[in-house]
């Protein structure tokens, strides 16, 4: 009992993240119909750029934690910056051409980001450093750290400041309006162009900060981070329905409880044969599953017939 | 200030080998209502369609309020004041009727992504604005009461009124129907007349695409005829609707 407990508190920690991550694959998809493959590589982006900037302001003598703050602030910036990016240089001249095309592109940077990436920082893991003090928590048997408590909560704030930005805010309800019907919302002068940046700047954000509460959490980074779990953070968004908010979220959070009730119990159903490290399958069996019996996810409303 | 809102000058539009526009020209004055009539297929959606930016024309172009129409950005027009609604309603089904409008005030306000991330003062000041400015609207076409609804909920009537009130959010120079009175009963095209005749003493400039002759002939000034894409007239009603090109072309011979 103890195993489950514990498992499903850490499945909510990794789930947190996954959420965050989905959430950035669902707004793409939901306004422009477009999965945007190279959306991991961005999670990864900003784990790096925090790791630099706040080792950097840490040997300068800053103390460790303002340092953190900053490098979580530069990963933010630099990587609205790389979502914008992305969307300007690799997305919109493919506008309205078949919907394989940009697909094949998002695969095309996300292989280019990796690559920059590595020949930047090098192809060694890179150690995270401790932005949180180790404060270790117990409770009805469990245990946690400070570090996990934080990323569950920050996520929870970060995905209620995106629902209220999507359903109550004039840029969020462009959004929408846009995911609806581009071509009307134009003719009511909604910038669709603005718009879907928009949607790129803040998705990538939000990546920002799950690569930094990746790194924290597992204080290790490298250049090829960022492509199983953009993979699993797509397989949750598509779990909850793709180009769903809520789906996102509750895909994330479940996907992540599934892996980890997964990894905690395989051993002893396969009677040690496969260890926890196989974790992994959990996510894809789930994908395939969700592909094949209800493609359009708990949340989505329509099966789409979009690559 | 010149008189004229809406100058087209010679637009073609093809479709392969079909001619849909062929050098339309015709000019819109400040203040009238203004028809555009003619059979199916004659070209006016096309028209529509070329003026607002989702088609670029072929040939010739629009001039608007002084300034030549950019082809292929629909936003732009709205920021010049144009509006439109649709043949085939075109709402945000699944946003309430609200928030239908509140979309069309996009156009005439101005923060964006890091106010709405950040939400400063001057943001929220101005989604309240806006909140206020389409529950105004919403009372304008009358259906106030169903302002949280979803769009998709609305009676066919209510939904052609929340798309004028949707359009007329984005405060137009020149407001365009295509077809508002298609499918309406007798009472509602009444109903639907009375509120144009309001738009129109309330300053704003009125395209109205229309099949219902009577309507058309009672409530427009002026009066244009398209057929097989080319303009046969352009003038006030009682002349038009004694013309012999137009009684062949579109009342059938």
């Amino acid at each position: 009992m103890d195993i489950f407990l514990q498992q499903i508190i850490n499945g909510l920690v990794q789930g947190s993240i996954y959420a965050l991550v989905a959430l950035g694959y669902t707004m793409v998809y939901g306004i422009m119909g477009l999965i945007n493959f190279a959306h991991g590589e961005v999670v990864m982006i900003g784990a790096l750029i925090s790791i630099t900037v706040t080792s950097t302001l840490a040997a300068a003598g800053m103390p460790l934690g303002l340092a953190g703050l900053f490098g979580l602030v530069a990963a933010m910036l630099t990587c609205m910056a790389l979502g914008w990016s992305l969307e300007r240089i690799a997305y919109r001249p493919l506008r309205g051409s078949p919907r394989l095309t940009p697909l094949i592109t998002a695969i095309g940077m996300s292989i280019v980001l990796q690559n920059l990436a590595m020949i930047f920082w090098g192809r060694n893991y890179m150690t995270f450093p401790p932005l949180l003090p180790k404060v270790n928590f117990e409770f009805a048997g469990t245990h946690f750290t400070l570090v996990q408590v934080v990323i569950v909560l920050l996520s929870a704030a970060l995905m209620a400041g995106l629902v209220f930005l999507v359903y109550r805010t004039k840029l969020g309800m462009a959004m929408r309006a846009t995911a609806q019907n581009p071509a009307v919302a134009s003719l009511m002068g909604v910038n669709i162009n603005r718009v879907i940046a928009s949607a790129f700047v803040i998705g990538s954000a939000l990546a920002a900060v799950a690569g930094v509460m990746v790194g924290s959490y597992y204080e290790i980074a490298h250049y090829q981070m960022g492509f199983m779990l953009g993979l699993k953070a797509f397989t949750a968004a598509v779990l909850g329905g793709i180009g769903n908010l809520a789906g996102a979220m509750a895909g994330g959070i479940l996907l992540g409880i599934i892996e980890a009730l997964g990894a905690g119990y395989i051993g002893d159903f396969t009677g040690g044969f496969l260890g926890s490290h196989y974790q992994d399958i959990f996510a894809f069996v789930v994908l395939i599953v969700v592909l094949m019996f209800k493609p359009s996810g708990l949340f989505g409303e329509k099966t789409g017939d979009r690559a | 200030m010149s008189d004229i809102l809406l100058q087209a000058n010679a637009v073609a539009k093809h479709f392969g080998g079909v001619k849909a526009l062929r050098d339309v020209s015709l000019s819109i004055r400040r203040g009238e209502v203004y028809g555009l009539i003619g059979p199916n297929g004659a070209g006016k959606t096309t028209f529509f369609n070329c003026m607002t930016g989702l088609y670029i024309p072929d040939g010739g172009g629009f001039t608007f309020d002084g300034v030549a129409l950019q082809a292929d950005a629909p936003h732009r027009a709205a920021e010049l004041g144009i509006a439109r609604t649709f043949q085939n309603i075109r709402l945000f089904g699944n946003m309430t009727a609200l928030e239908n409008v509140m979309v069309g005030r996009h156009v005439r306000t101005k923060a964006g992504v890091f106010g709405a991330m950040f939400l400063n003062r001057a943001t929220r000041d101005e989604e309240a604005a806006i909140r206020q400015r389409a529950v105004e609207l919403l009372h304008y076409v009358d259906i106030a009461d169903r302002a949280d609804d979803l769009a998709k909920n609305l009676s066919y009537g209510d939904q052609r009124r929340l798309e004028i009130a949707r359009a007329l959010a984005t405060e137009p120079k020149l407001l365009c129907l295509d077809e508002p009175a298609a499918g309406m009963n007798a009472t509602e095209t009444e109903e639907l007349r009375v509120l144009i005749e309001g738009i129109r003493k309330d300053g704003t400039t009125v395209l109205l695409i229309e099949h219902d002759v009577k309507l058309v002939m009672g409530l427009c000034d002026r009066v244009a005829v398209l057929d097989y894409g080319a303009l046969v007239i352009e003038d006030v009603p009682a002349v038009v609707q004694k013309d012999p090109r137009v009684i062949e072309a579109y009342l059938g011979a």
